[in-house]
């Protein structure tokens, strides 16, 4: 009984908190923190990354490549995941603040795949002798970044931006199916790509003095995502009642 | 980190498109902000840039 009330309240203060113009004064309180925080934990994960962690004893150096790029991968998937959830929120509740939310994660999402998707050229090339193969973890995450185009292309191809919305929430939900085959396209096909190191069953299976800068950076990028996602949430918010006060005085004006 | 070891230059331009990317991304909602939160602040006679 008191669990359910307790489930209730918080349920009632989340959406207190998601009501456009609360969100709007309780997200400008958040952001200089998480930004601030973020930024931190980018320093201390770079410090560590590039010169206190030691060079692999195979890769040499180049591992630290992994510090950038691991990390923006696993922000790809997460980002996807957080922006279907939120589309198929906006479709069932029919909350505006969810479609914003997603349409504000979007480009960050797309933004951090390509940094995965860079940065694993660049990595592959010394590695493999080859920028780019088509093999199925490279391939799913492409595919990936071709769904974030989709949905940022259809969120914004619609006069109407609700119905803009609502396609790419269901392209979004559509795209999930994507996400367990990036995970687990390493152990599907024979790749070229290693397996999991870290997100396995077992444990991690990397030295601890590789694991804290990949930890650190990670935590620095979700921070920064954090930030960046709040910041254009609340842009989609006001640029929404901007649109809504300029239809109202084109009305006002037609009378 | 040893900067005579081969390959540098991919480690480096590995971090630099990151830097880039991140810090454009940075930029552009930022830009975005100031520019919504301008018009908004414009349009109920504050006059301001925004916050």
């Amino acid at each position: 009984m008191a669990a359910a009330s307790a489930i209730k309240a918080i349920h009632q203060t989340m959406l207190r908190a998601a009501q456009p113009a609360r969100f709007v004064e309780l997200s400008g309180m958040l952001i200089p923190w998480v930004a601030a925080l973020g930024a931190a934990m980018f320093v201390a994960g770079l410090v560590d990354g590039l010169a206190l962690s030691p060079p692999d004893y195979q890769q040499g150096e180049t591992v630290r490549i992994m510090y950038m790029h691991v990390p923006a991968a696993w922000m790809g998937l997460f980002v996807y995941a957080l922006v279907a959830g939120l589309g198929g929120l906006g479709l069932v509740g029919g909350h505006p603040l969810a479609f914003a939310a997603a349409r504000a994660a979007a480009p960050l999402g797309a933004m951090f795949t390509a940094v995965c998707l860079i940065t694993g050229s660049l990595w592959g090339k010394p590695m493999w002798g080859a920028w780019w193969v088509w093999d199925a973890r490279l391939t799913s995450m492409l595919l990936l970044l071709f769904l974030y185009f989709g949905h940022i292309a259809l969120s914004r191809a619609f006069d109407d931006p609700r119905r803009g919305d609502k396609a790419a929430a269901v392209l979004g939900l559509v795209g999930c199916v994507n996400l367990p085959i990036v995970k687990f396209s390493v152990d599907w096909w024979n790749t070229l790509h290693q397996p999991a190191s870290v997100m396995k069953l077992g444990g991690p299976a990397i030295d601890p003095s590789m694991l804290w800068p990949l930890l650190l950076m990670a935590a620095a990028f979700k921070l920064i995502f954090f930030a960046l996602w709040l910041v254009r949430t609340r842009t989609e918010v006001v640029g929404a009642r901007l649109r809504a006060a300029a239809s109202r005085s084109r009305m006002e004006g037609e009378r | 980190m040893n900067f005579d070891a081969p390959y540098t230059i991919y480690i480096l331009a590995a971090y630099g498109i990151g830097f880039v990317l991140l810090g454009g991304a940075s930029l552009s909602a930022w830009r975005d902000w100031r520019r919504v939160s301008g018009a908004w602040a414009r349009l109920n006679g504050r006059g301001g840039r925004g916050s």
